[in-house]
């Protein structure tokens, strides 16, 4: 304010002024990057000093397994086909779970989301009641869930379903909600005008506007649903990483079956990934072309 | 188009509309029923009936009682006639020699008192419990005999299993075991035992405002000193295993950040004109992301050990293929214009990337790598669940045990919180460095940068 009423700056003062800030803002940025990279330091140290093995005696070991798995599979390619197919059951199982969990925590994640959306809640008091559950739904890993199914219900898909549902169902509550609060009401208080209940009000007002949002969001899930399905197999709760498990405590003379299940594993992450990208492009462009023509 | 022929008459617009209805109606049924097919698909190839008919509800009861709950245990050994006192049977959690709980009364017949009128008696042979409304039990264990009990009169009711080597009693307030060589009597209690002090330490059993006084007169530092060595429930080992998975977290997600951002710039047709580099990075980008986590966990503990830089190895080489991919996306899709303007003013290359290309990626990057931070907060729980490391692994441990279900809860609840936190850590942190403004409520027209390969 004072700067105006002194009338104009000389150029040289402007550019005083301007080198000033700029080197505090530089001295700030650079305080910050040292903070941050000592950061790193220490925090890989301590890392390191608290694993079993360090880093520097062990990175030129990362490929010893690899390797050792690989030629064994090498030596015995002839069985590869044969492994491949016995395998293909627990593939089947790792994918169905992740589906089976999709579309159970889609139908409970839109729902989460409905009700805890400002204009298409059921109970618009519950509202921050929803967004606390699927908050906590979310923050829950799957493992957690997962290790105390299977004490319960016994190893198995059923465990690791209900494990990645409960997730999925918060996750997506939270992307879904995001996506209801851009939807228009308008459709909504239309639908109310004419005496439509809340369920024909959501289904025939709010999900034609985010559906296409919801598949995109529900596809990106099942990809990491395959993830982490394969992760849950890992602790006993079937699929294909339940028996890699298996063959890799075999140890040695079983890393054949290792390297297949690996295989298998890559080949669905990487297809279900393309397929997904592919659909989801799909959804969102062609929303866009249908706008336009 | 076909709305936008002219020449249709009434009868074709009709047969248009019907199509349209009818396809909508086939949609509207069919993609319910077919998810509905497919569920119930999955319920049979799961054999979902088998697991909960053979589930195991005891478990779950004792699962669900122990969490909020916890056991004293008053046993004697029948030969030395010896009687110890530990909470939940555990040797951490044992009286001194000679001590117990006030409502045991030592002695050469010691009582038990279980309230509600239920006591037990240790005597010099015979172990008696008064159970009201039914009787007094009597059971006199025996080398040569075994264990001979005498019950009241009438039939023997099912809480109460009798056998020539073993009597044990269930009821409301407390359970009584007696074998050839030991009696032992369970009294429940609720809450989380011990969770503050052990009873070796000298605060165990004092109020808050006794405790409040003693940190006045400078005991805090014993005070805080017996509170994180507590045997039980090990504070300082927890408050550990969370640091360390939030430092498996922050190394993997910046560490990832910091490989993949060059690698990225090489697959980018606006920085890399070479086209066979940009494939190859491409493609390695694509190899780390579907190799997945598990495989990279199983194959960097072969070569580190269990422990947290294992974990967060596995989670950098991962996000590392992902964050090639994003930062690739956001790099190649920079505005052209603002490079220009600076090239414009006659600056160079690396003075074009540090003031054209730089200020419009940082907002998008950052907001990436922070939706990371938290997604990979739980992810290092996973990682450590498997390789062993940090709260993952005192997870497992716990429930491996199967009876720390009190502890098993209590690292649920911590995990719970902790993504929480760096949840909201996370979107503060977001907010600030991007809006610049603290505490500003973000528009419902701009929210953040879309999450398009949130873990």
């Amino acid at each position: 304010m004072t700067d105006l009423t002194a009338g104009s700056l000389s150029v040289d003062q402007i550019r005083n002024d301007y080198t000033a800030m700029t080197r505090r803002k530089r001295v700030y940025g650079g305080i910050l990057l040292i903070l941050f990279l000592s950061l790193m330091a220490a925090g890989f140290r301590t890392a390191d000093n608290r694993n079993a093995g360090s880093f520097v005696d062990g990175w030129h070991r990362i490929l010893d397994y690899p390797t050792e798995v690989l030629s064994e599979a090498g030596e015995k390619i002839s069985e590869m086909p044969a492994n491949l197919l016995s395998f293909f059951p627990a593939l089947i199982e790792t994918i169905n779970i992740a589906a089976a969990a999709t579309l159970v925590g889609t139908i409970i994640g839109t729902f989460f989301a409905l009700m805890s959306t400002r204009g298409m809640a059921l109970w618009p008091s519950m509202i921050p009641l929803f967004r606390r559950i699927s908050d906590i739904c979310r923050a829950i890993p799957e493992i957690v869930i997962a290790l105390v199914l299977i004490f319960i219900l016994g190893g198995g898909p059923v465990p690791a379903m209900i494990a990645i549902a409960i997730h999925t169902a918060g996750a997506l509550g939270k992307l879904f909600s995001e996506v209801n609060e851009n939807a228009s009401l308008k459709p909504v208080e239309g639908l109310h005008s004419v005496g439509a209940n809340w369920s024909q009000r959501m289904y025939l007002g709010v999900i034609p506007q985010v559906g296409p949002n919801y598949v995109s969001y529900a596809l990106l899930r099942f990809e990491i649903n395959i993830r982490a399905s394969a992760i849950l197999g890992f602790v006993g709760a079937g699929g294909l990483g339940y028996e890699l498990r298996n063959a890799m405590s075999w140890g040695q003379g079983r890393y054949d079956e290792a390297a297949a299940i690996f295989i298998l594993l890559f080949v669905t992450i990487v297809v279900v990934d393309q397929l997904s990208g592919y659909l989801r492009d799909r959804l969102t462009h062609g929303s866009e072309k249908g706008a336009l023509a | 188009m076909s709305t936008f022929a002219t020449n249709l008459t009434v009868d074709d617009l009709k047969a248009e509309a019907d199509r349209l209805f009818n396809r909508k109606r086939l949609v509207n049924f069919g993609l319910p029923a077919l998810v509905f097919v497919y569920l119930v698909y999955v319920f049979f190839a799961f054999d979902v009936s088998g697991p909960v008919a053979r589930a195991n509800w005891a478990n779950g009861k004792t699962l669900v009682a122990d969490s909020y709950s916890y056991k004293t245990h008053i046993a004697r050994d029948n030969r030395t006639g010896e009687v110890s006192a530990a909470i939940e049977g555990e040797r951490k959690g044992a009286y001194p020699e000679g001590q117990a709980p006030e409502w045991v009364a030592l002695g050469e017949t010691t009582v038990i008192d279980l309230e509600k009128g239920h006591v037990v008696r240790f005597g010099a042979q015979t172990v008696e419990y008064d159970i009201p409304g039914y009787g007094t039990i009597r059971a006199t264990p025996t080398r040569s005999a075994g264990v001979q009990a005498e019950l009241p009169e009438g039939e023997v009711p099912e809480w109460i299993n009798v056998s020539k080597n073993r009597l044990s009693v269930t009821t409301d307030a407390g359970r009584l075991t007696v074998t050839r060589n030991r009696s032992e009597v369970f009294r429940y209690f609720t809450g989380w035992e011990l969770f503050w002090f052990t009873l070796d330490s000298p605060y165990f059993g004092k109020s808050f405002p006794e405790l409040a006084g003693l940190t006045a007169s400078g005991e805090a530092g014993a005070i805080f000193n017996d509170f994180w060595t507590n045997k039980m429930w090990r504070h300082q080992d927890v408050a550990w295993a969370i640091f360390e998975t939030i430092l498996m977290a922050f190394l993997g997600t910046f560490g990832a950040a910091i490989v993949a951002l060059p690698l990225a710039s090489l697959a980018t047709r606006n920085f890399n004109r070479m086209r066979s580099i940009r494939f190859a990075t491409r493609r390695v980008f694509d190899f780390v992301r579907g190799v997945d986590a598990l495989i990279w966990t199983v194959v960097l503990a072969r070569a580190f050990g269990p422990g947290p830089l294992t974990g967060a190895l596995a989670i950098l080489v991962t996000d590392t293929g992902t964050f090639g991919k994003i930062f690739s996306e956001a790099l190649e899709n920079v505005d052209q214009k603002q490079i220009e303007g600076v090239q414009s003013t006659g600056a160079n290359a690396p003075q074009r990337y540090r003031f054209g290309v730089i200020p419009q990626v940082t907002p998008v990057l950052l907001s990436q790598l922070l939706y990371f931070l938290e997604s990979n907060t739980r992810s290092a729980t996973v990682i450590g669940a498997i390789t062993g490391g940090g709260i993952g692994l005192l997870l497992t441990q716990a429930i491996i045990t199967q009876k720390d279900w009190e502890e098993v809860a209590y690292y649920i609840i911590l995990i719970i919180l902790m993504v929480m936190l760096m949840d909201w850590f996370s979107g503060w942190l977001r907010r600030r460095l991007i809006q610049g403004e603290p505490g500003k409520k973000r528009s419902l027209r701009t929210p953040d940068p879309k999450p398009f390969l949130l873990p």
